[in-house]
């Protein structure tokens, strides 16, 4: 969706700056206290419908986690987790996964396409479908395991944040199905400040490890969770503890994309002037007419 | 009128070129999904889609054709007591000090070294690729190998164009020896100055 043209920060694969004539935005969050979450699978309902997906229709495999995992087509899933954090205690713990929106994205740090992956003013990580040449690196360098290639024509596809909507002033799909007030949308200050009075009043429940998800491994993200574990997200279905983007990713977009382009460069250049100094190996002319 | 020296037939120079012509494409292609600097090279193949489906496919070409090449050169290759010698007076070498050389054989240490060079990085560059090939092979492997795999790609393929920069501008720069792999055949004095112990084997003196 190529909405907010003024409003860019970061753009994939391209070395100059993004347009920003319009200056900072104040910066969007989606809160998904999963305290709050029943599992109804309204909100992937409302993104199938906002985004006009269908995904196929799959088969049962005994679990409540339907579609089994993220596609092209479900850029939201439930993830359902049957802990026993105390013993004899059993906790459903319902975490909706989904792109996190992060502050620092892998994806598009590892995206060679210019243009292809783009981050808003805002804080929203979009794809633009029409740049993208298929090549799935987006999904080596995402740390949460998100972006999905589409079989039928090859792009990689994600939750938008609903960046259509927020661009005017709506909230995101999912945010206004949810029927129990388990997602909230708003600017991250105050995503932030309402998730503090949950995590209070979890404590007060008996959650004493209640805490907000906003790893700073990935500078933030603007999709966050209020967990009642928060001292091990992994409970959630493998929620990242410290979620970063992978070193061997950094070195290969980090340092190597400029020092190998540059010492490829220099052979070019120490070999002309090899020739201009050295100058070139030649068989005398007597030797050629001794043979 | 100088004697002339076969040094490769009309299969081997084609071989050769096909290895080239594959090797110039897979550069190119590659190139342009490293750096944004070089993404305007996915103009010369259609567009980035495009040249994200046909590197992988010239970059398999050039593989095969390459090791049908190793297996031909490969007893030519290998690394003598005189190469080392080479090596060590590499400065002689490159200021154009040939009298203080050794002897050699068909190939100099140079170019051995480029020979193994290939046959250690084409073969990674073919398995990381496959690993990372979308829409194929990629989703069955797991995301820590592509991690692995982009960087022992890049890596190899780095070290294969820097090879391949110094082995183009070696054939530039030592007079007579283009020919070799246009025409197929070299001049008596280019070998017998060059690779003394060869024009010895091809001419019996």
């Amino acid at each position: 969706m190529a909405l907010q043209s003024l409003d860019i920060t970061a753009r994939s694969a391209t070395t100059t700056p993004s347009p920003s004539a319009r200056g900072e935005a104040v910066k969007v969050a989606k809160l998904i206290d999963i305290s709050k979450c029943i599992g109804c699978k309204a909100c992937q309902v409302a993104c199938m419908q906002w985004n006009d997906l269908r995904d196929e229709v799959g088969t049962n495999v005994g679990v409540y986690d339907n579609p089994r995992d993220l596609t092209d087509q479900s850029w939201t899933v439930m993830r359902f987790s049957e802990v026993e954090v105390e013993a004899g205690r059993l906790e459903w713990l319902i975490r909706k996964d989904g792109c996190m929106h992060c502050a620092d994205p892998g994806c598009l740090k590892a995206c060679p396409a210019p243009g292809a992956i783009v981050q808003y003013a805002n804080g929203i990580v979009d794809f633009h479908e029409e740049n993208c040449i298929g090549c799935g690196y987006c999904i080596t360098g995402c740390p949460f395991n998100i972006p999905r290639i589409s079989k039928k024509d090859n792009k990689a596809y994600k939750c938008t944040l609903c960046s259509d909507r927020v661009a005017v002033g709506l909230e995101p799909a999912c945010v206004k199905i949810c029927p129990t007030g388990a997602i909230v949308f708003g600017s991250k200050d105050d995503m932030i400040h309402h998730a503090e009075g949950r995590i209070e009043d979890l404590k007060e429940r008996g959650y004493s490890k209640a805490a907000l998800y906003d790893p700073p491994g990935v500078g933030g993200t603007h999709v966050m969770y209020v967990l009642q574990h928060g001292d091990q997200p992994e409970l959630y279905a493998n929620l990242p503890k410290d979620p970063h983007i992978s070193p061997l990713v950094g070195l290969w977009k980090g340092i190597t994309k400029p020092l190998m382009s540059f010492g490829v460069g220099l052979a070019v250049f120490a070999g002309f002037f090899h020739y201009v100094t050295a100058g070139p190996k030649k068989v005398e002319d007597e030797e050629e007419a001794k043979s | 009128m100088n004697a002339l020296i076969q040094r490769y037939t009309a299969r081997e120079r084609s071989n050769h070129w096909v290895v080239a012509i594959a090797f110039v494409l897979a550069a190119l292609s590659g190139l342009a999904l490293f750096h944004p600097a070089f993404f305007f090279l996915t103009h010369l193949f259609g567009g980035g889609t495009w040249t994200r489906i046909l590197h992988p496919f010239i970059g398999v070409l050039m593989f095969l054709f390459f090791m049908a090449m190793a297996a031909r050169f490969w007893g030519f290759n290998r690394i003598t007591p005189a190469d080392r010698q080479w090596m060590k007076r590499i400065g002689d070498v490159l200021c154009n000090r040939d009298q203080n050389l050794p002897e050699l054989g068909k190939y100099n240490a140079g170019q051995k070294l480029l020979f193994w060079v290939m046959v250690v990085s084409l073969p990674l560059l073919l398995l990381s690729g496959i690993v990372i090939w979308q829409p194929w092979f990629a989703p069955s492997f797991p995301i820590g190998l592509l991690r692995l795999a982009v960087v022992i790609h890049a890596l190899a393929a780095w070290v294969m164009i820097l090879g391949i920069i110094v082995h183009v501008y070696a054939a530039i720069w030592v007079k007579g020896t283009i020919r070799a792999m246009t025409r197929g055949t070299v001049s008596a004095a280019w070998a017998k100055h060059h690779h003394r112990a060869w024009y010895r084997e091809m001419t019996g003196k």
